[in-house]
């Protein structure tokens, strides 16, 4: 998930990457998915989408280029995003996933930090990470997917946070803030969902704009 | 202000939290990187105290900064500290860094196992959860050896919670561990019918995810799966079966056939788009793997192509894009229904997404044909011209050149037309693309013949307006076509019309700002060129003319002289020499000029790409061999092919027509070191043409011959729209031509191998050209080598997983288990199978008779042997149950079996087999309650018993035939049953005695009856027999309804001692095509004065191909425009040593085959039958002296080719 401006929210890695490697594959992640234009698909192929950004885009950044591209490997990966207002959600899959399965589960997943953070705006992800990424736990794991039901998820995330509160919480750790799910009867039905394997980035990111 | 100021550095000071941390990143835009290392620098201090929480609070803060791209693996060891805090808040923290920053590199990761099998463990089920979360994320090989069995112990866990997350996590083991695939598979196949939805979803999800990658070894998961997916209703759960269908069907055909069904309802149904998107991909992957033989084949091609139209024309771009992908797919194997959507297509051309509209063009690739290629191209030079962005133009460009290269330019008709489209895409400015239609000009001009004098004139004239190109020559690379141009019209100079004007076009001093490549190809040419003006003009006598024409060379050619291009240099000075002298000569009055052209003799050939590799090494030749101690690395490289070819004859390349085979390929070689020097050198970079033409191979590239029968002479800059109104004049002169021409198509083709030997001494005889387009096959040597075999990458690490999943488990594989408890869950129910001698070959089926002998030496450890194989094999049968497409239709009268004796036939070595197999069922049945021991003993019983039931069977069918022949003549024969035949036996042991037979149904043609005789050998009583069957997809055994697959029916009657009687069975089935078995068991009571015991009887029930068929008569005028519907597949066999008599032969024929007799004239008779299912199936039965030829036709090719074997079988035995 990264924010229009390409500041990254939130990041996971399936896969172990060094830091710089991710650092650059988000930049280019992000390079790649705000050229689009709100009208286009949602999906971007790796395997021929990157080089031809390379050759387009202001100042490609050489190693950048190459290194998505060597990671990637050319076809078996796609970047399936969706933007909401400020925020890019972008997941990187292969191809055991199904791309409008993916889409939903992005799509599951802002519901779900909706419930969680009631009308979730990026300062809510900027603020609490952790918790967003004990959300998106609670949906995917080691790259596969988890659980698609968002009722299921908000359980779960909710049951913890009660754990924690029994415990006191982070001494530190005042915000606790957004007690979770108030706003449980969300119009929205989670759909079923599948996702992807192996490696899934969620970038995530928005400052206000 | 100021307060706010020291709250804010007392914050810092102490307990700076997470969103203190944010909220400091982002008031400190300007210093960001220096805030953030003041920070860590806190932090550190924080992770000394002993404080827990001040710790968690740390790590956390670590956990941000990570994200932000900072290495936080420094502190690993306080990251497992936080994560064996007690507390949960805690632990999650730690195991969220730990998930983020872990990998196989941390050295502390070792110190975390107690810890986490402790949380593994916890009564907490959030505990569990988050340590399983983590282990996802940094499973390392260690890790998972150690924790596998816990994870497998949780993945019973009562919580479905955890359940589904062990179940995830096993992947992960599995990749890190595949030694801990297969103790822990059966487990997760329980899984897959877990009552929790969500744990149902993780084990698909897992299982789809090892599939995937070694698909084989799952394809006896099938018949799971396939279950699951047509009960399932989580879309999700479907979407990933389905997906793993489409990766097993190419390896299993059949499969395919099952799925086409229940996918096409599903795409009916669904109104899920994701669904029906993944449902139309498969089904496209099944029409893939099925090569042809489906009979509602097309209709599944037009629904997939319906449902995709209705993506395409979707207004959601997503949607649109991915029906774009998927009919690509289909382009590959049916282009022609996709063809239909090409104004679909074409429109998507303008669509604002980009990708949208490269997918477009992909599909235009595959939608070309002879007829429409020039209406396509002439839309996209539309688009070429509209194109805004540089990039979308260039990929136009190219594809343009792609589809119509494609296939060695099997769509072009018109030469012209296509040399006027690269004509006018060198006018595109900008584009990058410029060696791309460089190349394609050469091609076509080396080997179209026909089309050279007319790519001359061309040339000819974008070397005349050069300056239009080369004008922003330094920009784009469209200059690079004048190289092509400057080499057309130098090689084939004799074509020019104005050479001299040509010649004075090169010699500009403009064209000494190309680039340096570009004009050393002018400086060679226009050698080329001058030698030919010279010998026009000597041959004219006109000889100022010439020496003219030889003083403009001299004037002009010292400007390249001191060109700063090496290359360029050098061959003009020396040229510049070359034509001093000339001058001289001249001046003397010697013709010169067929010593001029004699420079350029000779012909040049285009050389298949993979030539080179192909060369044989000579013998005695050592490549690798040192010729001279090594001076440097690079010189050595460069020595190597001299060594070979040091015959530097290469400029006078006279070609003799008779050298032997390396002289040949030494002389193919020199050429190729010349073309270095060449203009022609730029084939070898790799343009897309090239790669086409390397998958079909040049064995394959069909030679295209065109009439040209339109004038050649266009005047001035064609416009290639021009060509398409003269293409369609000509198409219609054609038309009535058209017939002669195919055949001679064909012919060509036929005589291509040929041709292709040949080339060298063909090439020489001018072709006459005007009216044939020739495209020149490349040269390859003639002993090319095969090669080119793709290896797998070894470091695959999905390789390790490739495991045979359906082998027996041995001791040996056990997971390591840390702590007893868990001893017991571990066995799984396939560990409890006999432990096997392992390494047992799979059997070939052939091996039968073989077997027989073996047995009757009856060693035991063969046995024993074989009862591994047997094992094995049966698993595979039970797939193969599963998949094949069985039989057929149900009369219900009794005794009307006719199949059975020819089955018996048949049957016979298959018999030995299924015994064999019983024996080992019960063996393994009876294994479970009884000693080894008596297994043995009992297994001598069965074999001395099948023996003796061979020999009896040999006898009963031999009387069986006999009777059959006495009833039926060989022309015409309905029901001729004796019902005393056709019954083979199914199964047999002390109690009871089954034989069957099959019956097909003509009021039903997915139903046959199964009528099975019971006979009780024994002196006791059997009741309560219940006969059960295990259904394959293809074929159900009929149940009442509301009972189960797994219910038995029972058997109408009990049986006194002596007593035999019959039942009925309705099977229902869905393909006929090929013959099948099921597996079965009898099981009943016997009660004699002792009491009363339960016994099982399993057997294997085939149902052969005949028993499918019905025969029906059929008279021989419509037999004979059955024959000319051309609807048939044909397959014929031929057997040697028959030696019955004709009539005998059509009698077996007909009797155990269900055929009727047509026609028979002499020795020759044509039979027919069909199948319930409606197959007309027809056969041509010829007999020579000793031998027998059968010649089928039937509208299935695979049920004709299982209906010959049968026969084939069946034959043999007379």
């Amino acid at each position: 998930v990264s924010n229009n401006h390409g500041k990254p929210r939130l990041v996971r890695f399936y896969q172990r990457l060094a830091e710089e490697v991710q650092q650059q594959i988000i930049r280019e992640t992000f390079h790649l998915v705000l050229k689009r234009d709100e009208h286009i698909c949602n999906f971007l192929e790796c395997g021929r989408a990157v080089p031809s950004v390379g050759a387009a885009s202001p100042h490609p950044d050489p190693p950048l280029s190459s290194c998505l591209h060597s990671l990637f490997g050319g076809s078996d990966y796609k970047l399936i995003y969706r933007h909401y207002a400020t925020l890019y959600f972008v997941f990187c899959v292969d191809s055991s996933e199904s791309e409008l399965g993916i889409l939903d589960l992005i799509q599951v997943f802002v519901e779900t930090l909706d419930k969680c953070f009631e009308n979730v705006c990026e300062l809510d992800l900027i603020f609490h990470m952790d918790k967003v990424h004990h959300i998106l736990q609670e949906m995917v794991i080691g790259g596969m997917v988890l659980e698609t039901n968002m009722n299921e998820i908000v359980a779960q995330v909710e049951a913890q946070s009660k754990l924690e509160k029994a415990e006191g919480g982070l001494s530190a750790a005042p915000s606790r803030a957004v007690s979770a799910v108030k706003n449980i009867n969300l119009p929205e039905i989670p759909r079923n969902i599948n996702i992807g394997d192996i490696n899934i980035k969620v970038p995530n990111l928005s400052q206000f704009m | 202000m100021a307060l706010k100021m020291v709250k804010g550095s007392i914050d810092r000071m102490f307990d700076k939290n997470l969103q203190d941390l944010v909220r400091g990143i982002r008031n400190h835009k300007e210093d960001e990187a220096k805030y953030i290392s003041q920070c860590i620098d806190e932090i550190k201090q924080e992770l000394k105290q002993d404080n827990i929480a001040v710790k968690a609070n740390a790590v956390c803060k670590l956990t941000y900064l990570q994200m932000l791209g900072y290495d936080i693996s420094w502190a690993a060891f306080n990251i497992i500290e936080v994560m064996s805090a007690s507390k949960f808040t805690f632990k999650r923290i730690g195991y969220l860094a730990a998930s983020q920053c872990f990998h196989e590199g941390t050295d502390v990761i070792m110190l975390t196992t107690n810890q986490i099998r402790k949380d593994l463990s916890s009564p907490n089920q959030y505990d569990t959860g988050v340590a399983l979360t983590g282990l996802s994320c940094f499973v390392t090989p260690d890790l998972a050896r150690d924790l596998a069995n816990d994870i497998m112990t949780l993945m019973s866990h009562t919580k479905p919670y955890i359940r589904k997350k062990a179940v995830l996590i096993m992947y992960k083991v599995f990749l890190k561990y595949p030694e801990s695939l297969r103790p822990a598979f059966p487990r997760l196949k329980e899984k897959l019918e877990d009552p929790d939805p969500g744990v149902q979803s993780a084990a698909v999800n897992v299982i789809c995810e090892l599939a995937r990658r070694n698909p084989k070894n799952y394809l006896s998961l099938a018949p799971l799966f396939f279950k699951l997916m047509t009960s399932s209703t989580n879309n999700w759960v479907l979407i990933k079966i389905i997906k793993l269908f489409g990766a097993l069907t190419p390896l299993e055909p059949r499969l395919g056939k099952k799925l086409i069904e229940p996918l096409t309802n599903l795409i009916h149904s669904t109104s899920a788009m994701s669904l029906l998107y993944e449902c139309v991909n498969t089904v496209i992957a099944v029409l893939i793997s099925l090569s042809s033989g489906m009979p509602n084949h097309s209709a599944s091609i037009q629904l997939c192509v319906q449902k995709l139209r209705i993506l395409i024309e979707d207004s959601d771009q997503n949607l649109k894009y991915l029906g774009l992908l998927a009919m690509s797919k289909i382009l590959k194997t049916h282009p022609k229904s996709v063809q239909s959507h090409k104004d679909l297509i074409l429109q998507c051309l303008d669509d604002k997404d980009e990708s949208i509209r490269l997918r477009a063009l992909d599909l235009l690739y595959g939608m070309v044909s002879k007829k429409n290629l020039m209406e396509i191209v002439k839309k996209l030079m539309i688009h070429v011209d509209k194109a805004e962005g540089t990039t979308y133009r260039d990929e136009l460009l190219t594809k343009i050149i792609d589809i119509c290269s494609q296939s060695n330019y099997q769509y072009i008709t018109n030469f012209e037309w296509y040399i006027s489209i690269l004509v006018e895409l060198t006018r595109l400015e900008g584009t990058r693309h410029g060696h791309l239609i460089a190349a394609q000009m050469l091609d076509v001009a080396i080997r179209v013949k026909a089309i050279r004098k007319f790519a001359v004139s061309q040339m000819a004239m974008l070397l005349d307006n050069a300056h239009l190109i080369a004008s922003n020559t330094q920009r784009n690379g469209i200059c690079e076509v004048l190289y092509a141009a400057a080499w057309i019209c130098g090689e084939f100079s004799e074509h020019l019309e104005e050479a001299n004007q040509t010649l004075e076009a090169m010699l500009r001093p403009k064209v000494t700002t190309l680039p340096g490549h570009i004009q050393a190809v002018y400086v060679q040419n226009m050698v080329k060129l001058y030698a030919s003006i010279l010998q026009q003009k000597e041959q004219s006598g006109e000889k100022e003319a010439a020496q003219e024409i030889t003083q403009l060379m001299i004037e002009r050619l010292p400007q390249f002289v001191q060109s700063a291009d090496l290359e360029v240099q050098e061959r003009a000075s020396c040229i510049l020499q070359l034509i001093k002298y000339i001058q001289k000569l001249q001046i003397k009055e010697v013709p010169v000029a067929e010593e001029v052209i004699a420079l350029f003799a000779g012909e040049l050939n285009p050389v298949a790409p993979k030539a080179q590799k192909k060369v044989p090494v000579p013998e005695g030749l050592d490549l690798d061999a040192w010729i001279n101690e090594p001076p440097s690395d690079s010189e050595s490289e460069d020595e190597k092919p001299k060594t070979i070819f040091h015959d530097e004859e290469q400029r006078h390349r006279h070609r003799q027509p008779e050298m032997d085979e390396e002289e040949l390929a030494r002389r193919r070689e020199a050429r190729k070191q010349e073309q270095a020097n060449n203009p022609f050198y730029i084939k070898s970079s790799p343009s897309p043409q090239k790669r086409y033409q390397d998958t079909p191979g040049v064995e394959h590239i069909p030679v295209v011959q065109i009439d040209l029968s339109v004038p050649l002479k266009v005047p001035g800059m064609p416009m290639s729209d021009q060509y398409v109104k003269l293409e369609e004049e000509r198409r219609h002169k054609q038309k009535l031509e058209k017939d002669k021409k195919k055949k001679k198509q064909k012919k060509e083709k036929r005589g291509k191998h040929h041709r292709h030997n040949s080339l060298h001494t063909e090439s020489e005889e001018d072709i006459a050209p005007a009216h044939h387009v020739d495209i020149i096959t490349e040269e390859m040597p003639e002993n090319a080598l095969p090669s080119d075999e793709d290896d797998k990458d070894p470091n695959d690490p999905y390789k390790a997983l490739d495991i045979d999943l359906d082998k027996p488990l041995a001791d040996s594989e056990k997971l390591p288990v840390q702590r007893h408890r868990n001893v017991e869950a571990l066995k799984s129910p396939d560990s409890e199978a006999p432990p096997v001698e392992k390494k047992s070959k799979k059997p070939k089926k052939k091996e039968k008779k073989h077997k027989e002998k073996e047995r009757e030496k009856g060693k035991k450890k063969e046995k024993e042997k074989k009862v591994v194989e047997e094992e094995e094999r049966k698993k595979e049968e039970d797939l193969d149950f599963w998949l094949s497409t069985a039989p057929p239709p149900a009369p219900t009268t009794q005794p009307q079996s006719e199949p059975e004796a020819s089955a018996a036939v048949v049957a016979e070595p298959q018999e030995v087999k299924r015994e064999e197999r019983e024996e080992h069922e019960e063996e393994e049945d009876e294994g479970k309650k009884s000693s080894k021991h008596k297994k043995k003993k009992h297994k001598k019983e069965k074999e001395e018993k099948s023996k003796d039931r061979k020999k009896s069977k040999k006898k009963s069918h031999h009387s069986e035939e006999e009777t059959a022949e006495s009833v039926q003549n060989g022309t015409l024969e309905d029901e001729p049953l004796p019902p005393m035949s056709s019954y083979r036996l199914l199964a047999e042991n002390p109690y009871v005695k089954m034989t069957y037979d099959i019956q097909g149904n003509l009021q039903n043609d997915s139903q046959v009856t199964v009528s099975v005789i019971f006979e009780n050998k024994s002196t006791s009583f059997l009741k309560s027999m219940e006969l059960n069957v295990l259904d394959s997809l293809n074929t159900k055994m009929l149940r009442p309804e509301g009972s189960s697959v797994h219910d038995g029916i029972p058997v109408p009657f009990q049986l006194p001692p002596g007593i035999s009687n019959e039942a009925q069975f309705v099977f229902t089935l869905q393909s006929i095509v090929m013959a099948q078995k099921l597996k079965g068991t009898l099981s009943f009571i016997v009660k004699n004065d002792e009491g009363s015991t339960h016994e099982k009887l399993d057997f294997k029930l085939h149902f052969s191909c005949a028993s499918y068929l019905i025969t029906t008569p059929c008279y021989s005028d419509a037999f004979a425009k059955l024959l000319e519907s051309g609807d048939l597949h044909m397959s014929s066999i031929k057997l040697d040593g028959i030696s019955i008599s004709f009539q005998h032969l059509l009698a077996k024929i007909c009797f155990h085959h269900h055929f009727s007799v047509v026609e028979r004239v002499d020795s020759c008779a044509s039979m027919y039958s069909r199948s319930i299912q409606g197959h007309h199936v027809c056969l041509l039965v010829k007999k020579g002296e000793n031998s027998v030829s059968i010649d089928g036709k039937c509208s299935d090719s695979t049920l004709l080719s299982n209906l010959l074997d049968e026969m084939k079988e069946t034959l043999s035995k007379c």
